[in-house]
């Protein structure tokens, strides 16, 4: 059986198909968890989980402390969302939380690679919890098992990215996790919004929707930002809907069964079509379940190894 | 000061070779021949070895004053003779910036004090380096500027970039640019590509490179002054400055070594050793850098050297400083990837080294091994190979992207005016 034997969970670029899947595995366990009457498990008893988001987040956080919670763990929530309370640099942090003996550090941060920083400089187990526009590794672990749980696998299968690419972390590390597995992965969106090299990586850029959702088993909508941020981007979302909005007339392109999925929380009518939401087409709160479950899973696996199971301060 | 440095290998002008015998006094080279010299006071062997001219760096930061903690004048001239560099400029951007001629005189003063090796001011283009004002040149060329420098930040201003050039033309001195439209750059830490993709990093388009390098030709074009482009590093670039110089244009450019001998892929690990800029660019940029070298399009090798404290590379990339201590690993770096692999021979890259940077800023008795010129010298072991040890550096930023890297090409003696200013 496959193993994860690392310190941290970092990115999906950085481990193999084997220990995506088996991560997969064991959040298929958790979700047997979080489907008894009494949601407990003691496999995180004693330790300590400290979230630790340099950038606001309300889903993201209280998916990690549910999961540190069915756990057992003790979870310490550090509001460091603003310049005067992030206790300054983030090594002198982890320096910090090793000595108060902290086992996790749950983080999300504005720069690309400040939690692989982290890791490498503390004793803690580090999970990446997003940083910059590298990677969201656990969300997309989560998107991962719900294509599973409904297509049984990923060899050769079509998944479609619609959207702003350039500002989703998620879909770096889903682009990397389903090449990896073995789908084909088409990306459309306003040429604005995609970044260099994809096609280099394998990936499938598309001139249009139509094109990109051509014959697909997956559909993920991407969430916009505001308006505002795109001006120089984009005319307006209104013109963004007419060109890459998930309608019921898309989903004629692609096959029957096709699932659409979004990160959420979604703007209806602009990134997805309020009819597509409503129909069996649509797996939004299955995502958010298995979020949970994905990182219970990640915290299990890690408490595993050794740099948690060498966690306190003496 | 009577000395002679005794069976050096010499390069002749044709490219040939011959066993010479280099006769120093007073700190000129009185004579270079096939016999040894009699009358010498001592003497250095330099057997197996060759002698090529000192070094000359055309865009080094030496960061003094203002930022003594990244390097000072002393430990720049140190690492430089370390390096084979026998003449450094300084760049402008020194706190206060060298903008007027007091600052000038300071840098000279210190060069003298404190340097081992020959210290070549730039004076900063516009007041403050801001890009705003005319900057006095005049009175800035009195106190001996080699160059007007941008401080490695673009001027923004097109008719000012113009009038600075127009200007600079009265006084025959070098403009001396960098070439980074910032709206085409802003907030990048990496090249804009598969490396910016791949770690989520902003990147640095190549045309923030490639318009400002365009605009600053068609100026140069008009104006007729003497423009030197530095830190050449895109394909585009090189390709841009080729057609100007076909067109007549007196433009001359230089590029660094990590832009040759490494690729974007170096900071694909965040890496911030490797956070330069510009950016480490592409394969292909690499290959169009060194056929411009091979082709003469690129005229001169700078080291970039731009020293940073640890403290602001350890740190998240983004938050990580620009930066590389270059000037020690230079010529071994340039002489492995450029003459051991056969795309130049050792007479070219020397010339890139000191013989074109000299006639850039049109140094007089610098660049050449003979009768009259100033004895600043360099002896090259081009045999032995060497691990570059970044904890031995003598600048103060002991980091290096190329830390662990072996490379041919050990400087085995630097001697700048006579005298011997770094012996291993």
């Amino acid at each position: 059986m496959a193993e994860f034997e690392r310190k941290d969970f970092i990115s999906i670029k950085d481990i193999s198909a084997e220990e995506i899947l088996y991560i997969l595995d064991t959040a298929d366990i958790m979700k047997f968890v979080l489907s008894r009457e009494k949601k407990k498990a003691p496999h995180l008893s004693g330790k300590s989980v400290i979230l630790l988001f340099y950038e606001n987040s309300v889903r993201a956080r209280l998916s990690y402390e549910m999961a540190a919670r069915f756990l057992s763990a003790n979870v310490v929530e550090m509001n460091v969302t603003t310049e005067e309370n992030s206790g300054g640099n983030l090594l002198e942090m982890g320096k910090l939380i090793d000595q108060m003996g902290g086992d996790f550090i749950v983080t999300r941060h504005s720069m690309s690679g400040a939690p692989g920083l982290l890791a490498r400089n503390c004793a803690a187990s580090v999970i990446n919890a997003g940083d910059g526009l590298n990677e969201n590794p656990t969300q997309s672990l989560l998107d991962l098992l719900t294509i599973r749980n409904h297509k049984k696998g990923f060899k050769g299968l079509k998944v479609s990215i619609i959207g702003d690419v350039a500002n989703s972390r998620v879909t770096r590390s889903n682009i990397w996790g389903l090449l990896k597995l073995g789908a084909e992965v088409s990306i459309a969106g306003p040429a604005t919004l995609i970044p260099p090299g994809l096609a280099e990586y394998g990936v499938r850029v598309c001139g249009s929707a139509c094109e990109a959702v051509s014959g697909a088993d997956v559909i993920m909508a991407l969430r916009m930002k505001r308006e505002g941020h795109y001006s120089a981007l984009l005319p307006s979302y209104a013109e963004y809907k007419g060109l890459f909005k998930i309608d019921m007339n898309l989903l004629q392109y692609a096959k029957e069964d096709v699932i659409v999925m979004h990160p959420g929380p979604i703007n209806r009518e602009i990134e997805i079509a309020s009819p597509v939401i409503e129909s069996r087409h649509c797996y939004v709160d299955d995502q958010i379940t298995n979020g949970v479950a994905v990182r219970m899973a990640v915290l299990y696996i890690l408490s595993l190894n050794s740099g948690a199971k060498g966690g306190g301060c003496l | 000061m009577n000395i002679s440095i005794n069976n050096a290998r010499v390069i002749n002008p044709d490219g040939s070779e011959s066993l010479r015998h280099i006769h120093v006094k007073d700190g000129v080279i009185i004579n270079v021949s096939a016999n040894p010299p009699q009358e010498a006071a001592g003497s250095i062997d330099a057997a197996g070895k060759y002698v090529l001219p000192g070094f000359i760096d055309l865009n080094c930061d030496v960061c003094d004053p203002g930022y003594e903690n990244r390097e000072d004048m002393h430990t720049a001239s140190k690492t430089a003779a370390k390096g084979g560099f026998t003449s450094i400029t300084c760049l402008p951007t020194t706190q206060p910036v060298i903008d007027n001629n007091t600052a000038v005189r300071y840098v000279t003063d210190q060069g003298k004090k404190f340097s081992v090796v020959n210290i070549l001011p730039y004076g900063a283009m516009t007041k403050g380096n801001l890009g705003l004002e005319l900057a006095e040149m005049g009175e800035m060329k009195k106190e001996g500027i080699a160059g007007v420098s941008d401080g490695n930040v673009s001027v923004f201003d097109a008719s000012l970039m113009r009038n600075i050039m127009l200007y600079a033309s009265m006084f025959d001195l070098p403009v001396i640019t960098f070439c980074e439209n910032r709206l085409l750059s802003e907030g990048g830490a990496v090249n804009h590509g598969k490396v910016s993709t791949v770690t989520g990093l902003k990147g640095k388009l190549r045309e923030a490179e490639d318009t400002f390098v365009a605009r600053n030709l068609i100026l140069a074009f008009h104006s007729g002054s003497r423009l030197h482009i530095t830190h050449v590093s895109t394909r585009e670039s090189v390709a841009l400055i080729r057609f100007a110089k076909e067109r007549g244009v007196k433009v001359t450019c230089d590029t660094c070594p990590h832009y040759f001998t490494l690729t974007e892929e170096a900071a694909s690990g965040y890496d911030t050793f490797a956070k330069v800029n510009p950016p480490l660019r592409a394969a292909e940029d690499v290959e169009a850098v060194k056929e411009g070298l091979r082709d003469g399009t690129i005229d001169a090798i700078s080291t970039g050297h731009s020293p940073v404290s640890i403290e602001n590379k350890r740190v998240e990339f983004d938050r990580a400083d620009f930066g590389i201590s270059s000037l020690e690993t230079a010529f071994a770096l340039s002489y492995t990837a450029l003459v051991r692999s056969g795309a130049l021979s050792l007479r070219e890259l020397s010339e890139k080294l000191s013989a074109n940077p000299a006639k850039i800023l049109k140094l007089e008795g610098k660049g050449e091994i003979r009768e009259g010129c100033d004895a600043d010298l360099v002896i090259a072991d081009t045999e032995s190979v060497r691990r570059i040890n970044a904890a031995d550096f003598a600048s103060k930023a002991k980091f290096s992207p190329y830390d662990g890297r072996e490379a041919f090409g050990v400087v085995a003696g630097t001697m700048v005016s006579g005298k011997m200013v770094y012996i291993p």
